[in-house]
């Protein structure tokens, strides 16, 4: 039965027939997901809602199913039970969902320079037998423009830095015309500087209406850049403006005792988990 | 000097051979550029030697005829890559061990079969280690033929095996069809493993797979220069390797893979060298994480 699945989506991607976009539904609903893999549960009774344009930032403890989560929404893991709909339809129907993955997760020694990574996200538009046109390289160099990469087009990816490595990940989601972008801990082990360029990308796609879910360690950068947070451990602890979310009471219950609360002049405030300090790869 | 060149060349063998081993090596080190990049060179390795013991029976129903051999050869390496897939996804056992048992299990049988036929010790050794020399005009036709085939699909699936090859979440993201392709790759490294047995044998097999295409990784930085340096380094191997064993009467499969062998090793130096004197020039990340 694996087989004919396969041949179906085959078939899909050589007449390239996507699931039509529904209107007036939200781009991402999650009902009731819950993973379990082997005897571990990995994400227990998951559901939200994004708007087109709206941008989430999750955040949580280390093994909390924070990748599984994004995973399952891209539709490369399926969920053990519940559902994902993007604009109404599962996901596994869709191209316009971009996963971008965790830096420490990419073979950077692949014979591949910027360009020729940026142009694989054209390759689900492109379909089976054809090969890029003009037209795609405008696509491709259009987006590294945007990230500001056009002077390193040419390079082995091996010699770029941590944030532009991010950057040509996001310029491939661009190039791909994603609606739903997924960043997979972008900002973890990038300098402060590399961390405001992504976030200055990322009020550029503002304009664009890109819809956002990035999930990152680092409390305090996701209550000053995103009106949408997402506090998960396993379960959805508290969702909604940072303000509501970073209290202490869904605080301790997302990271119980990995988390340090100092009080300040404006109440208390809660420091990220001790895991993944600046710098620090993340394993 | 001139001589020296042409003088092997007067023979029909001799010529049956190096287009032989040029075209394979073309073949292999195409092929060979995914197994290199996706670490599937013990997988390559495994699938040589899992041959054995179709050619074993091959060659007991055809009374020690050569005919057919290619068949059956082609027909065990697609069936042992299904089987090697089978096993490993179907229970705990990991895929490397997977193939250590069938890979064991399935060259002792390939020996045990071919060692019931009294003068098996000459026809072994041709299995294992190649008779390029005694390639007929059929058996260069077969390979010109599936070498073909395997270079067209290649190039056919270029950007697709690329993604699946890179970034297995994209191509997934991308819904393109990721466990057709990986099985087809599969069945096109089996195949050009039966193209080569000739040439090198099944014992050598990977290192025609391995050598000229991980030479031709540390060379460059992108994928197609990898694959034409490859083919170069192991079509011009196949001619060296052939020279030298015409001249010094060394075994051809064994002349073939010491000359790729030789070129890594040359390559490999150069660069440590290099890197060593030049160690300001290579740019690291400051930030990488």
């Amino acid at each position: 039965m694996a087989f004919i699945e396969e041949l179906r989506k085959t078939s899909h991607h050589w007449i390239r027939e996507h699931y039509p976009h529904e209107p007036n539904t939200p781009i991402l609903e999650a009902k009731n997901l819950s993973a379990q893999y082997e005897t571990n549960i990995a994400l227990e009774d998951i559901s939200f809602d994004l708007d087109k344009g709206e941008r989430l930032a999750v955040v949580g403890p280390n093994g909390a199913g924070k990748s599984t989560l994004f995973k399952i929404i891209a539709g490369v893991l399926q969920p053990t039970s519940g559902e994902v709909h993007i604009y109404g339809h599962e996901p596994s129907g869709h191209i316009c969902i971009a996963y971008v993955p965790q830096r420490t997760n990419v073979d950077w020694n692949f014979p591949v320079t910027i360009a020729d990574v940026v142009m694989m996200g054209r390759i689900g538009k492109l379909g089976l037998f054809r090969n890029p046109k003009a037209s795609d390289w405008e696509m491709v160099n259009h987006t590294l423009e945007i990230v500001g990469l056009s002077q390193l087009a040419k390079r082995q990816i091996r010699q770029l830095s941590g944030g532009q490595q991010q950057r040509m990940f996001i310029a491939r989601a661009l190039a791909q015309e994603a609606e739903l972008m997924l960043m997979d801990e972008p900002l973890t082990g990038l300098d402060t500087r590399s961390q405001e360029e992504i976030f200055r990308i990322m009020d550029q796609l503002r304009n664009q209406e890109v819809t956002i879910l990035i999930s990152m360690h680092d409390l305090r950068l996701a209550s000053e850049n995103f009106d949408l947070v997402m506090l998960l451990n396993h379960k959805i602890i508290s969702m909604g403006t940072p303000d509501k979310v970073f209290q202490p009471k869904y605080l301790e219950a997302a990271y119980g005792s990995h988390l340090a609360l100092f009080p300040t002049d404006q109440g208390e405030i809660a420091f990220e988990d001790t895991c993944c300090d600046k710098g620090e790869p993340y394993r | 000097m001139i001589s020296f060149l042409t003088e092997p060349l007067q023979y029909a063998f001799m010529v049956r051979g190096l287009l032989a081993a040029i075209f394979v090596g073309i073949v292999c080190a195409v092929v060979g550029t995914y197994v290199v990049l996706r670490g599937m060179a013990f997988f390559g390795d495994a699938l040589s030697h899992a041959i054995l013991p179709g050619i074993a029976v091959g060659y007991l129903v055809g009374g020690g005829a050569r005919e057919s051999l290619f068949w059956w050869a082609l027909i065990t390496a697609i069936l042992t890559s299904i089987g090697i897939g089978a096993i490993s996804r179907s229970t705990k056992i990991k895929e490397d061990t997977a193939i250590g048992i069938i890979f064991a299990g399935a060259f002792a049988l390939g020996v045990a079969l071919i060692s019931t036929v009294r003068s098996y010790t000459v026809d072994l050794t041709h299995f294992l280690f190649g008779d390029v020399l005694g390639a007929r005009p059929a058996d260069l036709w077969l390979t010109f033929i599936f070498g073909g085939v395997i270079l067209i699909t290649i190039f056919a699936f270029y950007k697709e095996f690329l993604v699946l090859s890179f970034d297995p979440i994209l191509a997934s993201t991308l819904r393109l069809p990721a466990n057709l392709l990986d099985f087809l790759l599969i069945i096109l490294i089996a195949v050009a493993i039966v193209v080569s047995l000739q040439t090198v044998g099944v014992a050598l097999m990977v290192a025609m797979l391995v050598t000229p295409a991980a030479t031709a990784y540390l060379l460059t930085r992108r994928l197609p220069v990898m694959m034409a340096l490859g083919a170069t380094i192991a079509s011009v191997s196949g001619i060296i390797g052939l020279y030298l064993s015409f001249y010094l009467s060394i075994a051809s499969g064994a002349a073939i893979v010491l000359t790729c062998t030789a070129f890594f090793f040359f390559v490999w130096s150069v660069q440590s060298i290099r890197q060593r004197f030049s160690s300001k020039k290579t740019v690291v990340p400051a930030d990488q994480g």
